[in-house]
């Protein structure tokens, strides 16, 4: 199966400061990949290169096969990457869907769309209960709800839920769990299954190792700017992958290629 | 973390029993609170109730002298020009940002109208026309300076204050142009002048011109993605960025739409002073941001409605008119509308906390 | 041969530096630099200072009231080692003390148009008799309502609240001259007159003026007299009369004598100002300050007044009997801004 992203020496430095050093990367179709790894190891700004915030000094991506070069995240989503962000990139003082549409909307059909640029509200509505109900997300009541008025989860879930139903081919989640509370986490993981499910395929940041290992199909290990490792987690415990991870145990076959 | 073993967690089926209620939206509120979430809702309510309590106050206290339909249009007169430069300010206080220069901007548009007419003798409508032009550029100056130098708005509309002021001053060298020759010569300048009376209520085209331009703003800002856009800009420049908007080339079409209400104020200024006075409008910066937080709009970005400060201006009008009318020291004016200010900042942050 | 030239233009140079240098210098100081007022009377001290071979530096405030700047140019002035300073305070009483530095550094202050608070803080003051400026509206006013004046409403459209003295001079002099009780004349709008319908303030600005205007019109929407500040106040009130149609039936006076306010009374739309005459102020301090540098003689006041009054004359198309007046044409010969 060829892998549906694929990255091959990717160089970035800032300054003497060399963040990527030729890291490789693989994400099959239909998969979790969890990407691993200690602070500074490079990882975000891996995530960066491919989500299109920055552009590498050196080195190849490829998307279905065809090579690809971003230049800003609105490219990277223009071609089917959607990007949840640690901080959700919302706009908490909006409603829901205006969030869930933002830098997309849907105008009216007709003059009142094309002349006087009316939204096309009750679409947008509609589009954005449905994706929360298809999801299995929310009862919602009120989809005009600003986002401010959520609790962190359910903030979380909303930005999920617009990832997956805009994300046409790549899914990437930066820290969906870090600041949720064990409930909300528990709700946020069984959304990532259920988009998983529906044959997106997720790129998961994590420092949550039970998370990480409860969900993922393979754990992409990054240390000193490139990857380390792949293993599947039913082959090594926690303690393992998080040994790989600060190099207190050697890895396995250094330079395994899934 | 090393520590740890296995992949299955006690802790996780600790919770296994208890309600998964995290996703549902409880309505848990007592009367206050749903009082908070409906101004979360609709800003400009608060306005609205002050404003209508202060015209049954003043009604009660003055009677038909001031509850008649012509002192109530009166008012609206007064505050056409504050009406029309806080629309121009609402929509940049709504991206976070504040324009200090509108007065400015809008003097030096009613001034480029007249004396492009008066000096150069070119028609009066195509120097009406060149009055926006000079609006719309100024606000393209403010709007390139604060989105693609990120320069803080405060500090740009400072200095471009400054700088349009002094251009007009140099411009004009402080002519009058006065109303009888604008009369006999260019009567289009005097447009926003003319009146038309409905019962005893008297309108100018100036007051219409405000309200159909903040209800046009209001749907804008409501029914469009650019609008929408507005409002995220303010809420938070980095998400919304994220999020697909182009902030910076939002950032610089509110200051162009801001330059240009501008010269739209400077043409209703002509109309409702007769003349092209180059020192007209000195405070309309300070009216308008008054006018804006009496309504409603947060300084911060990204919360509050155009049509709270057209109610904000109209209970700063009211509230001039009326303690007028009953004869009292200027003064007090000036002190009640210190105190709205600070208390619509307050009712501003309270609102905020409805954010569970 | 061209070295021994070069050095005697560079000499000349020198020289001419020097004695530029050693050029008595003045300072004028005034509220603001943009009101024609103030312009007109920095070319009246220009035009003099170029004349008596004066060097001639103007600083202004800011805007109207900004006493600081003023007091920042005071102190550039002792500093810059001027022999006198010409200055229309904004803050007639908090100046005082700056200006009390610049004298006992040896410096000539005038007062021009405002005088400071006391009068003698300054050497000298060269300005228009405000109150007799609005005794002659006042009486003009009077006379040319005949009969009528005895149930007249009267439109008071002042300068500020803070009753600065010439808001305070003009409108209490405009009162005497209309023949009013003034109750104590160093304050306005204490009048108990049942003619007064009542006083606003303008800024002094066409803006204020009208918004005044319409706010005295909503107390009482058959005023037919009206007392402004100034023109640009009157320009403003005469807005808010032709909106509802009275512009005709309303008499309206002032005090400037500003170009475009003539022109407003040959156009009917002001019935009388008082003209005051800045230029005139400005050269005759130059002269002073000139006189003083060179034998240290101080100028005197006017006879019977504690200033110098640099005249003021009515000017108004319809003269009343009684009253001395000019016509617009002269007026306009003599007009400033």
């Amino acid at each position: 199966m060829e892998p549906i992203l694929k990255a091959r020496n990717l160089v970035k430095r800032y300054g003497r400061v060399v963040a990527l050093d030729h890291c490789d990367f693989e994400l099959m179709p239909g998969e979790i990949l969890a990407v691993i790894g200690d602070n500074g190891a490079g990882k975000s700004t891996l995530i960066k290169a491919i989500s299109g915030a920055v552009t590498p000094d050196e080195g190849e991506i490829w998307l279905e096969g065809r090579k690809i070069g971003f230049s800003s995240p609105l490219e990277a989503r223009g071609a089917g990457i959607e990007t949840v962000y640690q901080t959700l990139a919302m706009s908490p003082a909006l409603s829901i869907a205006d969030n869930m549409f933002m830098g997309r909307e849907l105008r009216k059909p007709g003059i009142m769309g094309s002349l006087f640029r009316q939204l096309d509200r009750p679409a947008m509505e509609k589009f954005a209960r449905d994706k929360l109900t298809e999801l299995g997300l929310m009862t919602i009541q009120n989809i005009n709800q600003a986002v401010e008025t959520l609790s962190g989860g359910q903030r979380q879930g909303v930005a999920v839920a617009r990832a997956a139903a805009f994300g046409s081919k790549v899914v990437i989640l930066d820290e969906p769990t870090a600041a949720l509370g064990v409930k909300e986490s528990r709700r946020v993981l069984e959304l990532i299954s259920d988009v998983r499910s529906r044959g997106i395929p997720i790129i998961l940041i994590s420092h949550n190792m039970p998370h990480v290992f409860e969900v993922a199909d393979r754990i992409h290990i990054h240390r000193l700017g490139r990857r380390l490792c792949v293993i599947k987690p039913g082959d090594y415990t926690m303690s393992d992958a998080v040994a790989f991870m600060t190099g207190a145990k050697e890895a396995p076959g250094a330079a395994e290629a899934a | 973390m090393a520590s740890e073993s296995g992949t299955t967690n006690s802790y996780e089926s600790a919770i296994k029993g208890s309600p998964d209620a995290v996703a549902e939206f409880t309505q848990r509120r007592s009367a206050v609170h749903s009082f908070q979430h409906l101004l979360h809702q609709t800003p400009s309510l608060v306005p609205l109730i002050v404003l209508l309590a202060a015209v049954a106050v003043f009604a009660a206290l003055l009677g038909a002298k001031f509850f008649s339909p012509f002192t109530l249009t009166l008012i609206l007169q007064q505050v056409a020009i504050t009406g029309i430069v806080g629309a121009a300010q609402s929509v940049v206080i709504l991206t976070a940002g504040i324009d200090l220069s509108v007065g400015a901007i809008m003097v030096l548009s009613s001034v480029v109208m007249g004396q492009f007419t008066f000096r150069y003798g070119l028609p009066p409508a195509f120097a009406v026309l060149c009055g926006f032009a000079c609006g719309a550029l100024m606000g393209f100056i403010n709007g390139t300076l604060v989105a693609r130098m990120k320069l803080p708005p405060f500090i740009v509309t400072l200095g471009m204050w400054q700088i349009v002021l002094a251009t007009n001053f140099l411009y004009s060298a402080n002519e009058t142009i006065r109303s009888q020759d604008i009369t006999e010569q260019a009567p289009i300048l005097q447009l926003f002048g003319e009146s038309f009376r409905i019962g005893g209520a008297v309108f100018t085209y100036g007051v219409v011109a405000m309200l159909v331009l903040v209800l046009v703003l209001s749907y804008v800002l409501r029914h469009t993605a650019w609008g929408r856009h507005v409002y995220a800009v303010g809420d938070d420049p980095d998400a919304a960025e994220l999020a697909g908007v182009q902030v910076s080339r939002v950032l610089v079409t509110v200051y162009v739409l801001s330059g240009l209400i501008c010269a739209l104020a400077g043409w209703v200024l002509i109309g409702r002073l007769g003349s092209v006075s180059p020192t007209a409008g000195q405070f309309a910066n300070i009216e308008s941001i008054t006018a804006v937080v009496i309504g409603g709009i947060s300084l911060f970005g990204g919360r509050g409605s155009i049509l709270g400060m057209l109610f904000g201006a109209l209970i700063v009008g009211v509230f001039s008119l009326g303690l007028k009318m009953l004869g009292t020291d200027p003064q007090w004016t000036y002190l009640l509308i210190g105190a709205l200010i600070i208390g619509a900042v307050a009712v501003d942050q309270w609102i905020r906390k409805v954010a569970a | 041969m061209t070295k021994f030239l070069m050095g005697a233009a560079v000499g000349a140079l020198v020289l001419g530096a020097a004695s530029a240098a050693s050029a008595d210098s003045a300072c004028l100081i005034t509220k603001t630099d943009t009101n024609p007022f103030f312009v007109k009377m920095k070319e009246g001290a220009s035009a003099k200072a170029a004349e008596l071979g004066i060097e001639l530096k103007s600083y202004a405030g800011k805007i109207d009231g900004d006493s600081e700047s003023q007091i920042s140019a005071i102190e550039t002035c002792i500093a810059d080692g001027a022999k006198g300073i010409l200055l229309t305070p904004s803050d007639t009483k908090g100046i005082v003390p700056a200006v009390q530095k610049a004298r006992d550094a040896g410096l000539l202050v005038i007062a021009l148009d405002t005088p400071l608070d006391p009068i003698e803080a300054a050497d000298a003051t060269f300005a228009t008799d405000n109150f007799l400026a609005g005794e002659l509206i006042g009486k003009w006013a009077k006379a040319a309502l005949g009969d009528a004046a005895a149930d007249a409403k009267i439109a008071m459209l002042d300068l500020d609240v803070s009753q600065p003295t010439v808001d305070v001079l003009r409108d209490q002099g405009f009162l005497q001259g209309f023949g009013i009780d003034l109750g104590d004349p160093n304050k306005w709008g204490d009048e108990t007159d049942a003619r007064i319908v009542g006083n606003d303030i303008t800024q002094g600005n066409e803006e204020g003026g009208r918004r005044a205007m319409e706010s005295l019109l909503a107390k009482d929407p058959f005023i037919n007299v009206v007392y402004t500040i100034n023109e640009p106040a009157a320009a403003g009130a005469y807005e808010a009369l032709k909106a509802i149609g009275r512009e005709k039936d309303v008499l309206i006076v002032s005090v400037d004598g500003g170009c475009p306010g003539v022109a407003n009374i040959k156009d009917g739309v002001i019935g009388a100002t008082s003209q005051q005459y800045p230029l005139l102020m400005a050269s005759l301090g130059i002269e002073a300050i000139a006189a003083y540098a060179k034998d240290g003689t101080k100028p005197q006041p006017t006879p019977g007044k504690s200033f110098f009054d640099t005249g003021v004359a009515l000017v108004t198309d319809k003269p009343a009997e009684g009253v001395e007046s000019i016509d617009t044409a002269k007026g306009t010969e003599l007009c400033w801004g």
